[in-house]
């Protein structure tokens, strides 16, 4: 037996005018709403977007072409040939990145001996055309170049708590 | 003959005042729903085309105005192009008889809320119609749906009427406003509360809007009966959905709110105060009101089940109105003031 | 006047002409929609017999809610066409009988005499305060108010043999009873047990 509050609530419509308040609040509440490119989330030190490879500050390339980032890379997207450089030391004649197939895990750059192998924080880029996709040495160092202040900071913001 | 020339162009013009303001008003309907639904949600909404998003209407008629309208090879071609006609041009025509303001009316006549009961009644052919010729599945079940739930709610929609047609005791939605002078408390909404709410429920149920949008039921049948419209054929359905909207956001403020009448008539020091707002803003606001109420209903309820809407509609809206046309008759036969003296 | 008269034989026209097709168009679905276009048109020529409360009415209940609902059974049906034609032919003659006995009563009702003087009375022109709804009402509600309430009381009657015919509740129906539902409380469907007989 329903009382006789259930019945005059109901044809009061009650629940129906308790939801509108609800949603009546949320029409006035404040909006939470990021306006994305003027606006932007705070992003993590850990980022992991777009690859670059980084340089000493002297110049001379970090990367010794040890392929542990290739034998470690789960997705095979990475692609290195090296041979020994006029003074004798060992380097990369070919670093390729596949983006296709990279899945951005972060493991090249867990295992780089060096800090050579990064994952930046760009996490906007596009493809026109086929092919684009690979990522050769030349192109990566460049974004290492052009990036290398935001990059070693990054590294330097996320150190203690490695 | 030059006379009748003359009031022809006459008429044309002022068709064209009424129908002009009215597809701008659908156009800023939508996005006001758009910003509306986005506040309920804590969002923004649409803000990049134009100041605050004021241009997105345009974008979007341009775009659906440069789009394709595709014909499906089995429809009936003659059909599936008449009916988004139909649909708008139904939801257009009960313009004729709204009352504006105390003399802007296009046509006066006696029998208008018969009128515009039977015009509102005629717009499920524009659903119907579609959902036929489209040749597909989810288009017939829309517009059954849709045929089954405005035929139900149009006989509780009448019954709300007839109780307003009682304590007006005329037709004339013009009369229907001017026995509701002298304060908002005079107005129908309030001796007649029940009819209004009746009226309300199944003017948001025959405009096919959520939380009644089983004609569209975009979860179990697509999009209903619009599914094989694109362009410019789909923009006409849209139109007349809204501009449906709008109607009956406008005959409930007619109806049961006193039209353009200012609610602070009769009270001594308002009522002066506001002497001078013209009744258009008043009717505009209380529109505008409804309106809000539509997309609020829209942020706020969950679609009803179709076994669910029957009940609504049969089981619980059509007895509230007849006890109350009842206990109105009653109210009318004492002359309970003020409505009824 | 000339408008009206080009109002007149305009809408005459249509409406004979989509009557015509109602019974001529081999396609149901098509028919009905010939009989909307029939019925709409008859109710403009009602509007210019200044009858609005009766075209009205006929938009509002038959093309609004009949026609309807006759459209929707009509959608969901799948006509055989060629069967219908089988049928047109083996019912021809009783058709032209039954069309024949109610031309024959149709001209007997409507000849001079039975309708009083119906030319005067539509030719005669109303002011713009004449209200045909009001005229009606009165009508109905004083001289034939017990033919009305009698009509009214036939239809509650149909409805409910309709309704009474066609309604049978299945034992195994296992429909959603929301006021149970309703009614169901906390305590009648959690049992809290505190003491697990651990502490015994």
């Amino acid at each position: 037996m329903r009382s006789f509050k259930d019945i005059a609530k109901s044809f009061m419509l009650w629940e129906l005018l308790v939801g509108l308040k609800l949603t009546g609040r949320y029409v006035l509440s404040k909006k939470i709403t990021i306006q994305y490119p003027e606006e932007k989330t705070p992003m993590s030190a850990r980022f992991r977007g777009l690859h670059a490879l980084r340089r000493y500050p002297n110049g001379e390339e970090r990367c010794i072409a040890c392929k542990l980032c290739e034998a470690v890379c789960p997705a095979l997207a990475i692609t290195i040939e090296s041979a020994p450089r006029e003074d004798g030391s060992r380097r990369t004649t070919r670093y390729d990145i596949d983006l296709f197939k990279c899945i951005y895990c972060g493991f090249c750059e867990e295992s780089c001996p060096v800090d050579s192998i990064v994952e930046t924080d760009l996490s906007h880029y596009h493809f026109e055309n086929r092919g684009e996709n690979i990522m050769t040495k030349p192109m990566l160092l460049a974004i290492g170049d052009r990036y290398e202040a935001d990059i070693a900071k990054a590294r330097s913001d996320d150190a203690p708590y490695r | 003959m030059m006379n009748l020339l003359i009031s022809l162009v006459w008429i044309v013009l002022k068709v064209l005042l009424i129908a002009l303001p009215l597809l701008g008003a659908v156009a800023y309907m939508t996005l006001a729903e758009r910003k509306i639904l986005a506040y309920a949600h804590v969002r923004i909404g649409p803000n990049r085309v134009g100041l605050f998003g004021l241009l997105q209407p345009l974008a979007d008629g341009v775009k659906l105005f440069f789009k394709e309208v595709i014909i499906p090879t089995k429809a009936n071609s003659v059909v599936f192009v008449l009916a988004p006609i139909v649909s708008f041009a139904t939801a257009a025509a009960a313009w004729a008889v709204i009352p504006f303001s105390p003399s802007w009316i296009l046509a006066n006549v006696n029998a208008s809320l018969l009128y515009v009961l039977a015009l509102t009644s005629l717009g499920v052919y524009g659903i119907m119609m579609a959902g036929w010729s489209s040749n597909s599945k989810y288009a017939l079940l829309g517009a059954m749906r849709s045929t089954a739930q405005v035929v139900s709610y149009e006989i509780a929609m009448g019954f709300a009427l007839v109780g307003v047609l009682m304590a007006a005791d005329s037709t004339n939605l013009q009369d229907i406003v001017l026995h509701q002078q002298g304060g908002f408390w005079h107005w129908y909404w309030l001796p007649l509360l029940p009819m209004f709410i009746v009226y309300w429920i199944s003017g948001v149920a025959e405009t096919n809007r959520a939380p009644f949008d089983m004609a569209e039921g975009e979860a179990e049948i697509v999009a209903g009966f619009h599914v094989e419209y694109s362009g410019m054929s789909f923009a006409i359905f849209f139109l007349a959905e809204y501009a449906n909207m709008i109607l009956i956001s406008a005959l409930a403020s007619v109806l049961f709110l006193g039209g353009w009448l200012s609610p602070f008539e009769g009270i001594p020091f308002l009522g002066p105060l506001f002497a001078f707002v013209p009744g258009i803003v008043w009717f505009f606001a209380k529109m505008g009101f409804f309106l809000f109420l539509y997309v609020w209903l829209r942020a706020t309820f969950p679609r009803y089940r179709y076994d669910q809407i029957m009940h609504l509609g049969w089981k619980v809206l059509i007895p509230v109105t007849i006890v109350w046309i009842v206990i109105e008759g009653l109210l009318i036969q004492l002359k309970v003031a003020p409505w009824f003296n | 006047m000339i408008i009206q008269k080009l109002v007149f034989y305009v809408f005459s026209a249509l409406l004979i002409g989509s009557s015509t097709m109602v019974i001529v168009s081999k396609h149901s679905v098509r028919a009905a929609f010939f009989l909307i276009v029939a019925f709409c048109a008859s109710a403009v020529l009602w509007m210019l017999l200044e009858a609005e409360f009766l075209a009205l009415l006929l938009i509002f209940v038959y093309v609004g809610a009949v026609m309807t609902l006759f459209m929707f059974v009509v959608m969901m049906l799948n006509l055989d066409k060629e069967a219908v034609q089988e049928k047109f032919v083996r019912y021809l003659p009783f058709a032209v009988v039954v069309v024949a006995l109610m031309v024959a009563v149709l001209i007997f009702a409507v000849k001079p005499g039975h309708l009083g003087d119906l030319g005067a009375a539509m030719s005669a022109h109303h002011g713009a305060d004449y209200s045909n709804t009001k005229v009606l009402g009165m009508l109905l509600y004083t001289r034939y108010v017990y033919p009305f309430e009698l009509a009214a009381v036939i239809l509650l009657i149909a409805i409910v043999a309709s309704i009474g015919l066609t309604h049978r509740e299945k034992s195994n129906n296992k429909r959603q009873r929301i006021a149970l539902q309703l009614e169901a409380t906390k305590k009648d469907r959690l049992v809290v047990i505190t003491d697990m007989g651990v502490n015994k």
